[in-house]
């Protein structure tokens, strides 16, 4: 596959913080690329650098082979997580205006459609509700017909279904065969939507992989948890390692069945039992010990 | 490529002015603010609380006309400057004793009186030695003096409200972050900005000239389109101070501050509500440094003594001056966002 974008030794400092220190990856064509991390992590500083908004310190992005210059701002869709529009102007009127921007437009009516902005049409931009305007947002972001689009916190605020919603979209823009960059600290977002992701913290990479590769290579098949009360973590004998989490004890294990099986033959309570997979929020609570949104 | 620019150039143009027809309570503040100061002013400075007769003098020892009671006697260096004012009646009577002539306005019945005054003062056989002469004009009420005082304070505030205060907040809200993501160059934003806001300040301007000599019948000596020249002028320069004291400011508050530290002096000391005749030389060059100044007394001229070009000339070029200074700067400085 070809890479869209790569990013070499980028590093970006702000008086006596390094807020992004030496990061290095590239992203194939047509996948939708996870940046994760918690708040303060780099994601936004390290976006901002991959989209020309901000230069690095130091460090060199290149987009399909070549430095990144100004023609790059024609190629690129960008829905920044904090922004906003000028006043009075109604949804037709900002599309409208976005796409005066630019040499070669989308169709405003095929954008309408694909973000579904038809009910809203003739509304103020200031009155929309959150997803409205993520909606909105990611309609400009997508009106030059963008081969790689970049999504700054997209849901960050939004109510469950709201998310969902955009969700549904991300999907349908990614079966155009966009590249698609986004960062967020929602993990289920990411698990649903990334294809490769970078988990970041203190301005560096962490790891990097699909989803599956990444909880495959750092967990077991699932992880079984019981109320403190249980005592599973007094057991002389018991084959697995037992750690705190929260108000509760887990340990991993490959089978579950024999787990269970274990628990019976130590007479353990099962009340309160859980079984759970792991998600990416374990994988960073595991790699940083702490945790996503912290 | 220049069609491209021209393209997004009109955009933002059409997307700024649309924002300010569309608020509607700014717009409105816009226009009733400066027609009620007219207002204002017209029926508290009216002819009617004039108490002193007002006359000019060649030459400052006279003791027998200066001893008059309630005569408000005014020294002149320069004849011309004194007759301009009793042709527009702001003076009753001008006299050169040494010469032995006096002037008076046959449509002033003020005139009329202080001449019979003047006489009574002089021997009836030196009398017959004064040579009198005429000098007809309308008269100049206070309000044909404010009017283009107030007008340029709008413009004042317009400007640079308008812009520079405008740029912070999108700067604070990512308005500018998310244009700077696009293919817009700076230099076309600002020319935007600058040009939205000169065409909304002079059509502003204009309905509101309109509207006050609808109202008051104003005076006015010298030709609209000069007039009009000069507003363009005096606009663009306040624009432009406007800009540059955004290009960089992040917080609405500091914009605030600081548009409050130009706009305020310029208020007081550019002559839009009296004149600085009299006042000692420091103030009158502090009041050279603004651009209000230059514009209101180019525009009085055209109004007032029906100036022309050549006679606004050094009006025009401070403005110039001022404006490429102040734009290039602004230019040069300017930052989308608040890295």
């Amino acid at each position: 596959m070809v890479d869209v974008l790569e990013v070499r030794s980028l590093n970006k400092r702000f008086a006596d913080v390094n807020a992004v220190d030496g990061i290095s990856f590239s992203i194939p064509e047509g996948i939708c690329f996870g940046l994760l991390g918690p708040n303060g992590a780099g994601k936004t500083t390290t976006i901002e650098m991959m989209e020309g908004i901000s230069q690095p310190t130091s460090g060199e992005i290149f987009y399909r082979g070549l430095p990144i210059d100004r023609r790059y701002q024609q190629k690129i869709g960008i829905q920044f997580q904090h922004t906003a529009l000028q006043d009075y102007l109604t949804v037709r009127e900002c599309l409208e205006l976005f796409a005066r921007f630019y040499q070669h437009h989308l169709p405003i009516e095929d954008l309408i459609e694909l973000c579904s902005l038809g009910e809203f049409l003739n509304r103020d931009n200031r009155k929309l509700s959150g997803g409205q305007k993520q909606r909105l947002l990611l309609a400009i972001a997508l009106i030059n017909d963008p081969d790689l689009l970049f999504l700054d916190e997209p849901t960050t605020g939004l109510d469950p279904q709201a998310r969902h919603n955009f969700w549904q979209l991300v999907d349908r823009i990614k079966k155009q065969g966009k590249t698609i960059v986004l960062t967020t600290h929602y993990m289920d977002e990411a698990q649903t939507l990334c294809d490769d992701i970078v988990i970041m913290d203190k301005g560096r990479v962490m790891v990097r992989g699909t989803p599956d590769q990444l909880l495959n290579d750092h967990f077991a098949t699932a992880m079984i948890r019981l109320p403190n009360t249980s005592g599973v973590d007094r057991l002389d004998g018991f084959p697995y390692d037992v750690v705190h989490f929260q108000d509760k004890l887990e340990f991993t294990v490959d089978h579950v069945e024999t787990a269970l099986s274990t628990l019976l033959a130590f007479n353990v309570p099962l009340d309160g039992l859980s079984i759970e997979k792991p998600n990416l929020e374990d994988l960073f609570l595991k790699l940083t010990g702490h945790s996503l949104r912290t | 490529m220049i069609l491209t620019s021209l393209k997004r150039f009109w955009a933002l143009f059409y997307a700024r002015n649309l924002e300010f027809v569309r608020d509607r309570s700014s717009l409105s503040w816009n226009l009733l603010f400066p027609v009620l100061l007219i207002v204002g002013f017209a029926v508290v400075f009216s002819d009617d609380n004039k108490t002193l007769y007002k006359a000019g003098l060649i030459g400052a020892n006279h003791v027998e006309l200066r001893a008059l009671k309630h005569i408000d006697w005014v020294t002149y260096e320069d004849l011309d400057e004194g007759l301009l004012q009793l042709k527009r009646h702001q003076l009753d009577l001008m006299v050169d004793p040494k010469q032995k002539r006096y002037w008076v306005n046959p449509h002033s019945p003020n005139s009329y009186i202080m001449e019979r005054v003047l006489q009574g003062t002089v021997s009836s056989e030196q009398w017959q030695s004064w040579q009198k002469s005429e000098i007809d004009g309308e008269p100049l009420r206070y309000v044909d003096w404010v009017l283009p005082g107030i007008l340029g304070m709008n413009m004042m505030f317009s400007c640079l409200f308008g812009v520079g205060y405008v740029i912070v907040r999108y700067r604070k809200n990512g308005v500018l972050k998310r244009l700077k993501a696009t293919p817009l160059m700076a230099h076309e934003f600002l020319a935007a900005q600058v040009l939205s806001r000169l065409s909304l300040t002079l059509s502003v301007s204009l309905l509101l000239f309109i509207a006050c000599d609808l109202l008051f019948d104003f005076f006015m000596q010298g030709s609209y389109w000069l007039l009009l020249f000069v507003g363009l002028f005096g606009a663009v320069a306040m624009i432009s101070v406007g800009l540059l004291m955004a290009c960089r400011t992040r917080s609405e508050e500091l914009a605030g501050g600081l548009l409050n530290l130009i706009s305020w002096p310029m208020m007081f000391l550019s002559e839009v509500w009296f004149s600085l005749e009299g006042a000692p030389q420091w103030v009158h060059t502090l009041s050279a440094c603004f651009p209000l100044t230059h514009m209101i007394q180019a525009a009085r001229e055209i109004m007032i003594n029906g100036a022309g070009l050549w006679d606004i000339a050094d009006h025009l070029l401070v403005l110039w001056a001022m404006t490429l200074f102040c734009l290039a700067l602004g230019a040069y400085w300017f930052r989308w966002d608040q890295d």
